[in-house]
């Protein structure tokens, strides 16, 4: 994550947020929300109703030209020239060496135009990357400073989303990881059945200019549908309870894609990718570490950092993201294990702070949506 | 959750956000309203030490935890550990709920009467706020 000093990014909606008594705080650069009436209260508003998110701080970069597809395909995992006309695909892209330099979702408006959106915290590092396998290739532009970004997310997203508008409420027909230009709230936006909660919803690009109007319209269409606004504190907890990888806690530059329980985003049968031969290595040998969900069995928390050790209280592993689940009211947590030792059921014990407590592999995702009839 | 801002007459207080209220048996120590609002949701209280236990002016009794962060709780002053409050292990929202009355921590019995003159006046600690919230 890059923390270099100099002033603070805002995003389009910082007035919004202060109007709103929103908590503000460095992410990345960026002032950003971290709550608005609290995490917990925000996190179970998103589980039973809807949240909205400004997630305006994420990097949009757009690659155009004959060759587009062939570029992004070459710098992702992902099996990035296969997608169709107004498909959207998580994927990664790693370095030589397999590992992971940012999560990505690839998404692609036209046979010679996609979109790559990428984390805050890796926007320089993945906008130069992408430039530069550009060159001579393809176009290149990052659109971040004029794009924002907000997530409607939760069980009545899709109802209250179909309150901004016809087009608006045509977005339900979307199918997961699709999207489309729309309407929105008298906005000229791409809406896109995306998300990083566990839950259904959208994720609505449009210019900077109109998010304020874009974010104040569906706050008051969806206000008496118990839809809030949500910061990044109860992001956080509902993207880990989903299981949700967050760059730069789960997964960084140290860790590839196979270990980190993301083999199913890696397609090893595409021809070329820039950490193809890294990663069939270590497909070979296979994977010595495992990233695995844990429930603690004891009174504690398990923090980002905090080593996870064996029943003599030796480091056999580390937490990479924990705290307290508010929907299962467990403390919960995860992190890498050394592949013997991940099996589901097996206990080990978190150094938290020095206080050895105790912990159980289990079942990931923590909290899986129920789909019903929808 | 309660004003961020509440600051009780009659209580001293930590430039750490602690407050420390003279009782029969000793100093009761808890957190200010303030702190309760920086943290959140409050999730976990562990007091690391026992009755009887010695604790020094400035050293942590303990650790409180919300769900986004852990913060230590410091002692406001020297002396013994005469009472816990149990309840908090099972019901840490009692903080967030009541941080001047049933969110108290614990009641240590000075070594030095005198040493909570130090502690900040409830007019010092308004003007601390004043100071860090904007």
């Amino acid at each position: 994550m890059t923390t270099e000093g100099g002033p603070l990014k805002q995003t389009p909606l910082y007035a919004e947020h202060k109007k709103l008594g929103a908590r503000l705080v460095p992410f990345a650069g960026w002032e950003m929300p971290i709550q608005y009436a609290g995490i917990v209260e925000e996190h179970r508003a998103v589980r039973t109703a809807a949240g909205l998110f400004d997630v305006s701080h994420m990097g949009e970069l757009e690659l155009r030209g004959e060759h587009a597809a062939a570029v992004v395909d070459y710098l992702v995992t992902g099996d990035a020239a296969a997608l169709d006309d107004g498909k959207a695909l998580y994927t990664c892209a790693c370095n030589e060496r397999g590992t992971i330099l940012d999560d990505l979702i690839v998404y692609r408006i036209g046979r010679e135009a996609f979109l790559v959106v990428c984390n805050a915290g890796n926007r320089d590092k993945i906008s130069a990357h992408f430039r530069r396998a550009a060159e001579d290739h393809c176009e290149f532009e990052d659109c971040s400073d004029r794009t924002a970004l907000l997530a409607l997310q939760g069980p009545r997203a899709l109802e209250i989303l179909a309150l901004a508008g016809k087009d608006a409420a045509a977005c339900a027909e979307l199918k997961s990881f699709h999207f489309r230009d729309a309407v929105v709230a008298n906005v000229r936006a791409t809406v896109a059945r995306t998300g990083y909660t566990g839950e259904d919803g959208v994720e609505i690009f449009c210019p900077s200019a109109d998010a304020p109007q874009l974010f104040r319209t569906l706050l008051e269409l969806g206000n008496a549908k118990g839809l809030a606004p949500v910061g990044l504190g109860a992001r956080d907890t509902l993207r880990l309870e989903a299981c949700l990888a967050l760059y730069g806690n789960d997964i960084d530059e140290t860790t590839n894609p196979l270990e980190a329980g993301l083999g199913w985003i890696v397609k090893m049968n595409k021809p070329l990718f820039i950490g193809k031969e890294a990663l069939t290595r270590v497909q070979q040998a296979g994977t010595a570490r495992k990233f695995i969900g844990f429930e603690m069995t004891a009174r504690g928390i398990a923090r980002h950092g905090y080593p996870l050790c064996d029943a003599q209280g030796k480091p056999i592993g580390t937490c990479t993201s924990g705290g307290p689940s508010p929907t299962l009211a467990k403390n919960i947590g995860l992190g890498y294990l050394p592949a013997e030792l991940a099996a589901v059921g097996t206990e080990f014990q978190v150094d938290c702070r020095g206080k050895l407590i105790g912990a159980v592999v289990v079942k990931k995702p923590f909290y899986k949506r129920n789909r019903g009839a929808a | 959750m309660s004003d961020k801002l509440d600051v009780r007459d009659g209580l001293l207080y930590t430039k750490e956000h602690e407050w420390a209220s003279s009782k029969a048996e000793g100093l009761q120590v808890g957190i200010t309203a303030y702190a309760v609002d920086q943290l959140g949701d409050i999730t976990l209280v562990n007091i690391d030490l026992k009755v009887g236990d010695t604790v020094a002016a400035g050293k942590t009794f303990g650790t409180i935890e919300s769900v986004k962060t852990l913060s230590d709780l410091f002692s406001p002053v020297s002396g013994k550990v005469v009472k816990i409050n149990g309840e908090l292990e099972t019901k840490p929202e009692l903080v967030n709920e009541d941080c001047y009355g049933k969110g108290w921590m614990i009641v240590i019995s000075p070594n030095d009467a005198g040493e909570k003159d130090k502690l900040l006046s409830p007019a010092a600690y308004r003007d601390l706020l004043k100071s860090v919230d904007h």
